[in-house]
């Protein structure tokens, strides 16, 4: 048996002292996350017995999974979703409405195309509309997440944010291509 | 990551990419998408008048899996009547192309476009696919 810390299963929100919200201080976050960081950073335990240290570095661990977790809009809605015990079903769920999926494929068209005509211009211009969808999601699920408590929904958001983010990665992905 | 020989094939020589016309009556056009990996396929069968699937065409934006199982579905399916054609398995796709379990979701992709497309098929021709119940109520 490993020696388990008192309080490891706290979940994030707990562990951070945040509210247990999709609507997020990221300033508030960064700085208890620093804070969090400092009282259990291994290296200050290297005095200590093995057991000890051991423990140090599952804090550290658990810590760095919560912010990575915490600090990204669609793994903290995914997070907060398993909490009220929804899965988002991101495997298994292929079923998105035709006209979203219609979009996706426009989309990846788009960038496709500005990729070959090499026109940063053109990806600059998805970006930011690509930035401008992606702030409206995020306000929808803070919206039937916080206010509404709709967690269906809300996963079906959470499936859309995934191809949006799958949408980012195209284009930076397209850009960094004609930076080099 | 490798993939096997025959993704590789299928995603170097792609079967079947294109577009069928779909406001076409013997046209079904399944739309499926993967939330955890960002991937979109469309798949299109053009259904003879005798139910047998004479053609069919794909566009997927994804990984290298993703474009083989489309590919290969698209394969498979012609010849077959749309109701042979909505047995095949996402596990048979996985074995023919050897897919490793992180990229089984891509043959449930092609297995959900398949039943997509049949699906649109089947309800341009006025197939029952609804419950008869409902057509019931909607009287009067």
């Amino acid at each position: 048996m490993q020696a388990v810390a008192p309080g490891f299963q706290q979940d994030f929100f707990q562990l951070f002292c945040l509210p247990t919200s999709y609507r997020l201080d990221n300033a508030l976050l960064d700085q208890y996350y620093r804070a969090l960081q400092e009282q259990v950073h291994p290296d200050k335990f290297s005095h200590l017995s093995e057991a000890e240290r051991r423990i140090s570095m599952q804090w550290s661990t658990r810590v760095n999974e919560a912010y990575q977790t915490l600090s990204n809009p669609t793994k903290r809605a995914r997070y907060l979703l398993s909490l009220h015990g929804v899965d988002i079903q991101e495997e298994s769920n292929t079923a998105m409405p035709a006209d979203f999926l219609m979009k996706q494929m426009e989309w990846r068209e788009a960038i496709e195309e500005a990729r070959q005509a090499r026109d940063v211009a053109e990806l600059d211009k998805l970006e930011s509309r690509l930035q401008h969808e992606l702030r409206g999601l995020e306000a929808q699920l803070a919206d039937r997440i916080d206010d509404r408590q709709d967690y269906a929904a809300a996963a079906g958001d959470v499936r859309k944010l995934k191809f949006l983010e799958k949408l980012a990665e195209e284009i930076a992905s397209a850009l960094d291509a004609l930076d080099s | 990551m490798s993939y096997s020989e025959k993704v590789l094939d299928h995603y170097e020589h792609p079967r079947n990419v294109g577009s069928l016309d779909k406001g076409d009556a013997q046209v079904g056009t399944g739309m499926v998408g993967a939330p955890a990996c960002g991937d979109v396929m469309k798949l299109q069968i053009r259904v003879g008048k005798d139910g047998v699937i004479e053609d069919a065409k794909f566009k997927t934006y994804g990984c290298g899996s993703a474009i083989a199982s489309s590919s290969l579905v698209t394969e498979w399916v012609k010849g077959k009547t749309v109701d042979e054609a909505l047995q095949i398995k996402n596990s048979q796709i996985a074995e023919e192309l050897a897919l490793p379990p992180v990229k089984i979701h891509c043959s449930i992709l092609a297995e959900d476009a398949i039943k997509a497309a049949v699906q649109d098929y089947k309800s341009k021709h006025g197939s029952v696919l609804e419950a008869p119940a409902c057509r019931e109520n909607c009287k009067g």
